[in-house]
């Protein structure tokens, strides 16, 4: 009970966010210079005043502001995020085509960088001078300093030209002929290499932090009741210590999904995947405002979800949470 | 009949930034079931040590056993491999921490860790382990057991926590229970509720106490023998009343004159508190052969920082390590 009152609280707070960003990013559009017809303008090769007039009309631009800004939300909240004249489509279409490809690439970097990142950490934590954490520091200074483009384009000349694992760029294979399965793979090999590349800077981060988390908490008293027990090295480590450490992982993880949103916009553009991140590229380059202000909004509703479920997280490993 | 516990010329050594220093520096001791054996000293004179060395937990890599034999119920620990180790923990000997507040772990509820502590040494269910730990919860005296099983250590207050220490310590029935300065943390009225509680408990399970304290009070009234230590040596050892009825050794005397007494009659006159001038040598001081207490002694000679001082026995088994014990 207490803990649907808490969270009906988080989600009503969320909304409240989430239209703040929509006010904020439509005002940063308006005052930008150059409008929609412009663009359309150019790319019809110039037009008169009285056809600029025109399409103005056609498209409310020469409403007052608050007007605009109130057609807008209006329109946002029946799902409507207007229409896109480059790629001459609704907006909303647009980007629930693309969102999925988004969603698989951010989660899957974001499980695997926390996985991994976790589970290194543990190891370098438990022997701090041992090879593994060496090998931990090593790896976090790396994926932490190299650009994520870069780290993406070597991959890809490793393991899609010098050996040939993995295809070069796409989601899937549009020749293949098969079930569900083999589309499956198919789109998990074409994942492997922008999951890794994006999960790089996150991993070493992730691996840092928990190992250093870790080792405060296996010279904790809690951790010395447990060994006083009876239990096993494996109990004492992945059950007692791991899940008090946990907590700072999750908040950083919370804390970082914008960030691997963000990082997904490279990525996506040098491995050609087909998500938000290439259209956000495209569509900036097109000056398509319509499309940019949706992604945007996708990508804060992506953000405010992300921030709503590491709390719900929090809660579950952390009983002390779970009043407030 | 053997005792439960011997403890033969213990040595245990921690290697410090200034080299090996012997926390615990030729320590012996019996201990029968269903005794209490108390330990008292400042803090930093190797009484949690020796503790932590009977449970096989000294600090890795740091503390390790140099000389000496634990013989646990005809078993010598030290030679014992880790794995025979983690079997008598928590189930043979087991202990209770001084810190109620931090030794529980704050994201598993209380019925929880006391129910893993039994099923990390029996074959029960989990439904069959946690009703087994809210009996425990019970017999410790935590009112509504069952309903602050589910609790979690943060909803507990000090004392409550203690008592659920204590109860996931005699989850297995254990032969030895060390209590390493179990109320230190605790009100004064809470802690005279646990000394009552280990009291009764030990009455019903026939186990054997260490209780490690610095209160002198509490020794009086808890244990059978108790030994004194003294920056990691053994100051004096014997039955609790001979001890307090005549110190021998100067530390002992300085402890004993540290409690206060309650006046009765209020208009009476209050005796000022005495306490022991200085404070425990650094550890890098332990190995040296002479009187580690001679800094801080009023009866200290030329003797006392040349040698270390000799066991010295008396009457009714008490043993005390100074050059003067005869004539104090």
């Amino acid at each position: 009970m207490q803990f649907l009152l808490t969270t009906s609280k988080r989600v009503f707070y969320a909304i409240v966010l989430l239209v703040a960003v929509l006010v904020l990013n439509f005002s940063l559009m308006h005052l930008a210079p150059g409008d929609v017809a412009d663009t359309i303008s150019q790319s019809m090769g110039g037009a008169d005043q009285e056809l600029l007039d025109q399409i103005r009309a056609d498209y409310g631009l020469d409403q007052p502001f608050i007007v605009q800004l109130g057609r807008y939300i209006g329109g946002v909240l029946t799902l409507d995020l207007g229409f896109s004249f480059f790629y001459n489509m609704p907006v909303t279409e647009l980007i629930l085509q693309r969102l999925p490809a988004t969603l698989l690439l951010v989660l899957s970097a974001q499980l695997l960088a926390l996985i991994v990142g976790v589970l290194l950490g543990v190891m370098s934590a438990r022997k701090p001078n041992g090879i593994t954490s060496h090998f931990v520091t090593f790896l976090a200074l790396f994926g932490y300093s190299a650009p994520v483009f870069w780290t993406g384009i070597l991959l890809l000349i490793g393991f899609s030209l010098k050996f040939q694992i993995f295809p070069v760029a796409g989601m899937q294979d549009v020749t293949i002929e098969g079930g569900f399965w083999v589309h499956a793979k198919d789109i998990f090999m074409h994942l492997m290499l922008p999951m890794t590349t994006l999960a790089s800077i996150f991993l070493a981060l992730y691996s840092r932090l928990s190992r250093a988390t870790m080792m405060e908490v296996l010279g904790s008293d809690y951790v010395r009741t447990a060994k006083a027990k009876g239990l096993t090295q494996r109990q004492v480590v992945y059950k007692h210590a791991l899940k008090n450490a946990l907590s700072p992982v999750i908040t950083l993880a919370g804390l970082q999904f914008s960030a691997v949103i963000s990082g997904a916009v490279l990525v996506e553009t040098v491995f050609s995947w087909p998500g938000l991140g290439t259209l956000a590229f495209q569509s900036i380059i097109a000056r398509d405002t319509p499309t940019i202000l949706g992604i945007l909004f996708f990508s804060a509703l992506v953000v405010i979800v992300g921030n709503l479920l590491t709390d719900m997280a929090l809660r579950l490993v952390d009983p002390r949470l779970r009043g407030r | 009949m053997a005792p439960l516990l011997t403890v033969e010329n213990l040595r245990i050594e921690l290697t410090t930034r200034d080299g090996v220093a012997p926390v615990i520096d030729d320590l012996s001791l019996n201990l029968n079931a269903g005794e209490t054996l108390s330990f008292v000293g400042e803090s930093g004179c190797g009484k949690s040590m020796t503790a932590l060395a009977l449970m096989g937990l000294l600090p890795e890599k740091v503390g390790r056993v140099a000389a000496g034999k634990i013989i646990f119920d005809g078993e010598d620990l030290t030679q014992a491999s880790p794995q025979r180790l983690r079997e008598i923990r928590g189930n043979d000997i087991s202990m209770i921490f001084q810190e109620p507040m931090t030794s529980l772990n704050p994201v598993f509820s209380v019925g929880e860790q006391i129910a893993e502590a039994i099923r990390a040494h029996q074959n029960l269910s989990r439904k069959a382990a946690w009703d087994k730990a809210v009996e425990l919860l019970d017999a410790v005296r935590i009112p509504n057991p069952k309903g602050r099983a589910v609790d979690y250590p943060f909803q507990m207050s000090g004392g409550q926590r203690q008592r659920a220490m204590i109860a996931m310590a005699l989850a297995c029935e254990p032969k030895l229970l060390i209590a390493d300065e179990p109320t230190t943390a605790l009100d004064v009225t809470v802690q005279a509720q646990i000394f009552d509680l280990l009291t009764d408990l030990q009455k019903q399970s026939g186990a054997a106490i260490i209780l490690i304290t610095h209160d002198m009070g509490a020794v009086a009234e808890m244990a059978r023998d108790v030994i004194v230590m003294y920056a990691g040596r053994k100051a004096e050892y014997g039955p609790v009343d001979a001890i307090i009825e005549h110190p021998r050794h100067p530390y002992t005397q300085g402890l004993i004159s540290c409690v206060p007494h309650i006046v009765s009659d209020m208009s009476e006159e209050r005796p000022d508190l005495v306490e022991v001038p200085g404070i425990v040598p650094s550890l890098k001081d332990f190995g040296r052969d002479e009187c580690l207490f001679a800094s801080r002694c009023a009866h200290r000679t030329e003797q006392c920082l040349a040698e270390r001082p000799p066991e010295k026995p008396f009457a009714g088994g008490q043993l005390a390590d100074c050059w003067h014990a005869e004539e104090l």
